[in-house]
């Protein structure tokens, strides 16, 4: 069992490297981090001695926040756009044929593959995340107040939205599949725009379209908890409270550990669903 | 399918026949586990099929056949061999690339080959890790006639090993030549079966003959029924055994007979598969 899950990361692993999504995922991060680096470096330069220390510290923190998200994006389209080829498109092409054929279990074979993803988009964004703490602390001496749990959080959403992409590439089309964990990612994002918009505004019903689609899809949830951690403590204080709920790269609350519960829950939840999926599906 | 049962011994190569549609690729993807029947049992070497550790020791080439095409042809040997468990060295996985033609190859990525060359990697992926049965769905549909050739060699060699295989094909050449018994399939049902001289019933050989003399003639009309087109001769055997073509081409040369060629009768198995999925869809609408 362990060793077919290993081989089978492994394999996903290897396939992310040779069809070059490591490279364009590497060129692209290289990109950004070139042009927030150097975004950064004009800010602390132009704005040198005309911002209170606490402007400086909430602009910093938007900037990173909203660059942080940029990875996000990546991450979730890198990832969504290689669980469909990976898993639907090797049970289309007949590649998974040979390969079922042999004494491994379905869910074994699954279970390698989630790895495999995981692990790459995890790895991705930690790194990226990672360089670009280390570009913002360079360029304005900013350091975010907790930068582990902020990547963390960050891997956690790469994986409950993968773990949606490989539920449903086991259902529909390998193209599909990509299409529709991405758009479900931006929808609980506007969402949870919406819902701070409401609560700031302190009408109930719009802010609950925040809260329904965090629990649906946690992605986004995790991705507040994210910015959290990266934003400094006192930035949302200067925005104005609250009111910085609205403010779509602006965190109110730290996530709360029964969130963090649901969040895994999730992912076992519909994985298991996927495995059952997979498990009955003629080849 | 409703009620298909067939069995392949040790050393025993069986030939799955059928029109397109009669469930042909299905009966060997229930056989691996990669379709689920509604109900029914299927036991693979003696341990239930639904078993993963039951397809231990069985190689499968697909109809279907890809292989990931970011990979080496060795690359994909070397993963198949992880994953069947089974302890194969480098070299033992070399010289299962060389058997089928790709030794050369073995370090390019799969994605530039081509579709006959697939189908050889896909043949050493069956074959990599010493199975005792052999699966193989349209084994030479992609290959040149020199292809099928190593394929019937590659079949014939593991028949002598002892590996069962059973083959699916349409081409019914094929499966006369190499085949101990054909199961027929028609819509999901076993039509007939038995080894080809049960299914045949006769014998049949052509032979071109010039210079006959009428004792000649009296000879071949002694082994059986005969038909004459020109210098062509199709005899059929009512009953056969070893001896019986040797014994008459010695007779006929003996006699001055010039023998030009001896051909077994290939066309009789068309015949009869036709003649039986005709019977069954005769017998559907009565």
């Amino acid at each position: 069992m362990t060793r077919v899950v290993l081989t089978v990361a492994g394999l996903t692993l290897r396939e992310a490297a040779r069809r070059r999504v490591l490279l364009a995922l590497a060129i692209l991060t290289l990109v950004l981090l070139a042009l927030s680096g150097w975004g950064f470096s004009r800010f602390a330069a132009e704005s040198g001695g005309t911002l209170t220390s606490g402007e400086a510290r909430l602009t910093a923190s938007i900037l990173l926040n909203l660059v942080m998200f940029g990875y996000s994006l990546i991450a979730a389209l890198g990832t969504a756009f290689l669980a469909g080829p990976t898993l639907a498109g090797e049970t289309e092409s007949g590649i998974a044929l040979a390969v079922l054929a042999r004494p491994i279990r379905r869910s074994a074979f699954l279970l390698g593959k989630w790895l495999g993803l995981v692990t790459f988009g995890s790895v991705f964004v930690v790194l990226a995340g990672l360089a670009q703490i280390v570009v913002v602390r360079v360029t304005v001496d900013y350091w975010p107040p907790a930068p582990a749990t902020a990547l963390a959080l960050l891997a956690a959403q790469t994986t409950v939205l993968l773990t949606l992409a490989v539920l449903l590439s086991t259902v529909i089309s390998p193209m599909a599949s990509g299409v529709v964990a991405v758009g479900m990612f931006c929808t609980t994002w506007v969402a949870g725009v919406v819902g701070g918009i409401g609560a700031s505004l302190d009408n109930e019903a719009v802010a609950r379209v925040g809260s329904v689609s965090r629990m649906l899809l946690p992605t986004d949830g995790l991705w507040r908890g994210a910015m959290h951690g990266f934003q400094d403590p006192s930035a949302l204080l200067q925005f104005g409270g609250a009111d910085g709920e609205a403010f779509p790269f602006l965190s109110a609350a730290p996530l709360t550990w029964a969130y963090l519960v649901w969040a895994a829950s999730w992912v076992a939840m519909v994985w298991g669903l996927a495995a059952v999926s997979f498990v009955r599906r003629d080849l | 399918m409703d009620g298909v049962s067939l069995e392949v011994g040790r050393g025993e190569v069986v030939g799955l026949l059928g029109p397109n549609g009669a469930g042909k690729t299905t009966v060997i993807k229930m056989l691996l586990g990669l379709v689920r029947p509604d109900a029914g049992e299927v036991m693979l070497l003696g341990q239930p099929a639904a078993e993963p550790a039951a397809r231990a020791r069985v190689g499968y080439l697909p109809e279907l056949f890809r292989y990931q095409p970011w990979l080496s042809a060795a690359e994909v040997l070397a993963l198949h061999v992880r994953l069947s468990g089974a302890e194969v060295t480098a070299p033992e996985q070399r010289d299962c690339l060389e058997l089928v033609g790709l030794a050369d190859r073995a370090a390019d990525r799969v994605g530039g080959f081509s579709k006959g060359m697939q189908q050889r990697l896909g043949l050493a992926v069956a074959l990599v890790a010493r199975p005792e049965f052999v699966v193989l769905d349209e084994p030479t549909s992609a290959l040149d006639p020199l292809g099928r050739v190593d394929v019937r060699d590659i079949v014939l060699s593991l028949k002598s090993r002892g590996v069962a295989v059973l083959l699916n094909s349409h081409l019914i050449g094929e499966v006369e030549r190499v085949c101990d018994r054909v199961v027929i399939l028609d819509r999901g049902r076993v039509a007939a079966s038995g080894s080809l001289v049960e299914l045949l019933g006769q014998h049949e050989v052509r032979l071109h003959l010039t210079a006959l003399p009428p004792a000649g003639e009296t000879r071949l009309a002694a082994a059986g029924r005969v038909e004459r087109e020109g210098d062509w001769f199709t005899v059929a055997f009512p009953a056969d055994d070893e001896a019986t073509v040797p014994d008459l081409v010695r007779d006929l040369v003996a006699l001055g007979v010039r023998v030009h060629a001896v051909e077994p009768g290939r066309i009789s198995l068309e015949e009869r598969l036709l003649g039986i999925l005709r019977e069954g869809s005769e017998g559907e609408r009565s």
